[in-house]
């Protein structure tokens, strides 16, 4: 905003104190998770200094579930959906971007509805084709309906749109083929935007619950997300610093990634969100 | 001639698995969900058969249905215009000269990398009758003890309140973008004019933010109906259905009382839903909201 319109004096002074106790609110629940991960159970809701700190939580709910296999399926997971996405993807935007064939239109129309009609409210359906597959109880059975993104088809269509046609037609006079094409000039030129949506990709699956939940039923396939809501409604009864210590856990790593790589992701979520 | 002809034969071909996979898994559910809904659920002693409308009666006839419906209604209601007010709000907070802006954006941000999963079992500990920080809160101010998602005023509340913490940073980055494609020139364009703050607000910045303001809230509109994790952490619908949402209850009668053919029934209302908010968007919103 212009300098005409920025705040100084007690205006700035109540705007600051305003932004900093909704930060803190906002902070709070976290916090608090952290703190009782940390400490024996009998600090786990008195805020005292002193209190030890500890990480027989974090110790305790490892070994009373299976989370390394937990933690295992969702890698794979999330790798095997980001692989599928990142190349249907490409290939799909490149024949919207830059093909002419009868139809195209209709067939962009069609893979909009993906963006109101997700798969996570399909889930009656989807179930009874990956049981017809007889793939239930599978990673694949969990990453096949998000496979054909139509987010990313339409982020990459509209990047590619913007890459000059001089390009592609230079390259071409060169020999290339179309896949060498997209291959050297288009992919390359369009990685930020790759990053974004793999960012943005990552984040969701990792997070993914209702869709896992039903598909699955062994530790075979769960992903951590629906470990964690076995371990926490089944084998606990009530002690919150394990609890806790397993939830912190299960999302230490988008947790550690976002805090290494903030402004990338902060980017990549906007990059994602705008047209 | 003939090149044309490869052309489109390329194109087609490379847009072939991503349409495979989509018919597959968006095109032909929602049609078999419609083709479904007008037939019964098989039982051990009797299979599917085609059943009218019965389905669509059941659902006029069942109560859970029409509560999990208005329950919906009214966490849209509570969540979206919230969590796009303090959206903004934060946004202009930390694209603004306060001072630790980095900490605000984290605080803010947060919330939305972490599972929902996750962050529902942390509020559901906060949430704790006695025991939970909310609890020790309200104490200290003497309020008395209070079974928050026991009860059926206060858990719905509760749940409104968690999207809220949830939602509210992610659509904030639309609105940081937003910000910055503004341009100052209209701002000092303002200036010399000698216009007012909120007078700036709300002939310059609110009006360049339509677009924005209309993507997060077509966003939110889908996530009150999509998302349903922290139901099944926190409440599982209850105390006595107040907060079953439409999807939760899809997935209690596919999945706990394999009533596959009701559940159809059901989502075909979800879809319906769904397409209002896109016809919504494409064509009536979008025509009418346009700066570019």
């Amino acid at each position: 905003m212009s300098r005409a319109y920025e705040l100084r004096g007690a205006p700035l002074a109540l705007e600051t104190l305003g932004a900093w106790l909704l930060a803190l609110v906002w902070a709070l629940p976290l916090a608090y998770a952290i703190w009782t991960a940390f400490h024996p159970a009998e600090f786990s809701a008195r805020f005292v200094l002193t209190a030890p700190l500890t990480l027989a939580n974090f110790v305790n709910a490892w070994e009373a579930a299976p989370f390394a296999r937990y933690f295992l399926n969702t890698v794979m997971l999330v790798t095997l959906i980001l692989a599928a996405q990142l190349i249907l993807c490409t290939l799909a935007a490149y024949a919207f971007a830059r093909y002419e064939f009868p139809g195209r239109d209709l067939a962009f129309a069609l893979v909009l509805v993906q963006l109101m009609v997700m798969p996570d409210v399909l889930i009656v359906e989807n179930y009874r084709t990956m049981s017809r597959l007889g793939i239930l109880d599978s990673t694949l059975a969990i990453g096949l309906p998000y496979m054909a993104s139509a987010f990313g088809i339409f982020l990459l269509r509209q990047t590619f749109k913007t890459i000059p046609r001089e390009l592609d037609e230079a390259a071409r006079v060169e020999g290339a083929s179309a896949l060498q094409v997209l291959w050297k000039v288009y992919v390359p030129l369009a990685r930020p935007v790759y990053v974004a949506f793999g960012l943005v990709s990552v984040s969701y699956h990792w997070n993914n619950f209702l869709w896992p939940i039903i598909v699955t039923n062994t530790v075979n396939s769960r992903p951590v997300t629906v470990g964690l809501q076995v371990f926490s409604s089944t084998d606990q009864g009530i002690d919150w610093s394990i609890i806790c210590a397993a939830t912190l856990m299960t999302s230490a790593p988008l947790l550690v990634g976002f805090l290494l790589f903030q402004r990338q992701f902060v980017q990549s979520f906007m990059r994602a969100g705008i047209r | 001639m003939k090149n044309r002809l490869a052309a489109q034969v390329h194109g087609w071909l490379l847009l072939l698995p991503a349409v495979v996979l989509l018919a597959a898994f968006t095109h032909y559910p929602a049609v078999a969900t419609l083709w479904n809904s007008f037939y019964s659920t098989a039982k051990p002693n009797r299979p599917s058969a085609f059943s009218g409308l019965d389905n669509y009666r059941e659902m006029a006839n069942d109560p859970v249905f029409w509560q999990s419906l208005t329950n919906n209604l009214w966490f849209a209601l509570g969540t979206i215009p919230v969590s796009i007010a303090l959206a903004l709000l934060m946004a202009a907070w930390v694209n603004g000269k306060l001072r630790g802006r980095t900490f605000l954006r984290l605080a803010y941000f947060v919330p939305t990398v972490l599972p929902m999963i996750a962050v529902a079992n942390i509020w559901l500990f906060f949430f704790t009758p006695q025991y939970g920080l909310l609890e020790q809160l309200t104490g200290l101010i003497g309020v008395p003890n209070q079974y928050w998602l026991g009860s059926r005023e206060t858990a719905l509340g509760c749940l409104i309140v968690v999207t809220i913490w949830k939602e509210a940073g992610f659509f904030m980055i639309f609105y940081l973008a937003a910000f910055q494609s503004i341009s100052p020139a209209l701002y000092e364009a303002a200036a010399l004019e000698g216009a007012g703050r909120w007078t700036v607000f709300r002939r310059i910045t609110f009006p360049l933010l339509m677009p924005t303001t209309l993507f997060v809230l077509v966003n939110a509109v889908i996530n009150s109906f999509r998302l349903v994790d922290h139901i099944v952490v926190m409440t599982k619908g209850g105390p006595d259905n107040t907060t079953s949402l439409l999807l939760y209850y899809i997935y209690e009668v596919a999945f706990k009382f394999w009533d596959a053919g009701y559940a159809s029934a059901l989502t075909m209302v979800l879809l319906v839903l769904l397409g209002g908010a896109a016809i919504l968007q494409f064509g009536f919103l979008e025509r009418r909201i346009h700066y570019r």
